[in-house]
């Protein structure tokens, strides 16, 4: 018993590079082997993809893309799908983002999937606005005026010439100017400001339906949203994305992640019991010692 | 006049906000006194770059610890401020073509470039330093996060009271029951895992929600009658 002692207190004070260790092999292992594993959908990812697919072609959407490159990896995913379902749909999409280093992933996923994968035409089938600072009072500005807010869109050149939001209607106005002319809007957000501003500033106001895709550590919050209907769908982090690929039936990197992301969980889970199991250890050989 | 005029400034606008839901003809000065905030949040960044470009400059001059850090961060800064706002400025003023361009040719039978020297967007030089350099850096400091979690959760989590017992039955549930292998392992575990996001967690983050909101709107009253001055900062 004596001799074991040391070796339990040792375990329980290991060398955090061990752990690290473990986790990197955790999560880099099933990325080779590319398990598939069946995955479930739920009912908030299920409410995400009826709204996209009740749109008519040719309904606008405002995607607000609150993101950066630190959450790209789990963003990029649901940001991609949801892209793939609005093009199918022929829905017309008016893209931007709140986060000033957002724009060029916005762009990158733009060109990949309205442009690579569905040849859309720029400036007709959808707009890239860009970023605009100001938060909370750009979501405001944004149900009064689309082009006050935004003059220009991301590549400077005067939102009157775009054909999207150049259009008239009957009466002579924009046709395109308002969330009023929006069916939806489709936030990705990883904190803030992101899909609880857009929430509280928009939904209500301007009476225009959202659904949402965030970060696996903000979905808790975003689901007091779901419960009063104030958000219509919620792809919550990279399982999220994975079970809204499965819904359009393309699979991407949000079910290739499944894999490393269940076993990068059930190390994470092991670790906290052996952890826990080698402090009572310790904790019942000290008081027995003392 | 210190205190007074900034008092009564905030007073008004903060009136012209709450108006706009009752009176439809103050929404036109609240959309106005919101454009004027959007542009004065631009120029606050604008100070907040100012501000790490003095902090950082007093840094080198002193010879402060990490100094050369410094530098690194300067002269970033400035080559990007250069290619993806000053360029751009330039080419506007002067009417100068978008062809400034650097780079380009074959590398092992992939063909790239050239990238323009002036703007952000896909192709110029500001989008390679964008996507090589930002992108993977920061995806990399939020990735490390993986692993102090699990570091965390190993030597620190210790089940050493109810509260925290639950805490950890709910962690482990939660994280098991949201992922693939957990409706292999059990497949109740995905149910549960539902309900626990469903009820006390949406019961928890209800109660934060209202019990903050709440506390905007009397923190907001107080700031536009003038009873909390605590934003105009000490004498």
């Amino acid at each position: 018993m004596a001799g074991s002692e040391p070796i339990l207190e040792r375990l329980e004070h290991a060398d955090r590079r061990w752990i690290f260790l473990i986790m990197l092999v955790a999560i880099t292992v099933p990325l080779f082997l590319r398990v598939d594993l069946p995955i479930r959908v739920s009912p908030e990812v299920k409410g995400f993809y009826a709204a996209l697919e009740a749109l008519e072609p040719g309904d606008i959407v405002y995607f607000a893309a609150d993101y950066d490159p630190g959450s790209k990896p789990e963003l990029d995913p649901m940001i991609k799908a949801a892209l793939d379902h609005l093009c199918r749909k022929d829905v017309r999409i008016i893209a931007a983002t709140l986060w000033p280093a957002g724009p060029p992933l916005l762009e990158a996923a733009l060109d990949s999937i309205a442009m690579g994968r569905y040849h859309k035409t720029y400036g007709t089938d959808f707009v890239n606005l860009g970023f605009k600072e100001g938060k909370e009072n750009v979501m405001v500005q944004l149900g009064k005026s689309f082009r006050a807010v935004y003059p220009n869109d991301y590549y400077g050149t005067p939102v009157g010439e775009l054909p999207l939001l150049a259009a008239k209607n009957a009466a002579g106005g924009w046709a395109v100017d308002t969330f009023r002319d929006v069916k939806l809007l489709v936030n990705i957000s990883a904190g803030y400001p992101g899909t609880k501003e857009w929430v509280q500033q928009v939904r209500t106001r301007y009476d225009i339906p959202i659904v949402s895709g965030c970060t696996a550590v903000s979905a808790p919050e975003d689901y007091a949203y779901i419960r009063s209907n104030q958000l219509s769908g919620l792809l919550g982090g990279l399982s999220g994305a994975a079970e809204y690929e499965k819904m359009i039936g393309v699979p991407g990197w949000g079910t290739v992640g499944m894999s490393a992301q269940s076993l990068g969980h059930v190390t994470i889970v092991v670790l906290i019991l052996i952890g826990n199991v080698l402090y009572f250890l310790n904790r019942r050989r000290r008081k027995e010692a003392a | 006049m210190r205190r007074e005029v900034p008092l009564l400034i905030t007073m008004i606008v903060g009136w012209f906000m709450v108006l706009e839901f009752f009176f439809p003809q103050a929404e036109k000065w609240s959309s106005e006194l919101q454009n004027w905030a959007i542009i004065m949040t631009a120029l606050a960044s604008v100070l907040g770059v100012a501000n790490v470009a003095r902090i950082n400059m007093l840094k080198v001059s002193r010879r402060d610890r990490d100094w050369r850090y410094s530098i690194v961060l300067l002269a970033g800064m400035a080559f990007m401020v250069l290619l993806g706002t000053v360029f751009p400025m330039v080419r506007s003023l002067f009417h100068i073509d978008s062809s400034w361009a650097i780079g380009g040719g074959e590398f092992m039978g992939v063909t790239y470039g050239p990238y323009r020297l002036s703007g952000v967007a896909a192709g110029t030089v500001f989008n390679q330093f964008y996507d090589f350099m930002f992108v993977p850096m920061q995806a990399t400091m939020f990735a490390l996060l993986a692993f102090f979690i699990a570091s965390a959760a190993y030597r620190s989590f210790r089940i050493r009271s109810v509260e925290a017992g639950l805490l950890a039955i709910a962690a482990v549930v939660i994280m098991i029951g949201r992922v693939p292998l957990g409706r292999e392992i059990w497949h109740g575990l995905p149910e549960i895992s539902d309900w626990i996001m469903s009820v006390p967690n949406l019961a928890a983050k209800r109660a934060i929600l209202i019990g903050a909101a709440l506390g905007a709107i009397a923190t907001g009253l107080k700031v536009i009658m003038g009873i909390e001055r605590n934003f105009l900062g000490g004498d």
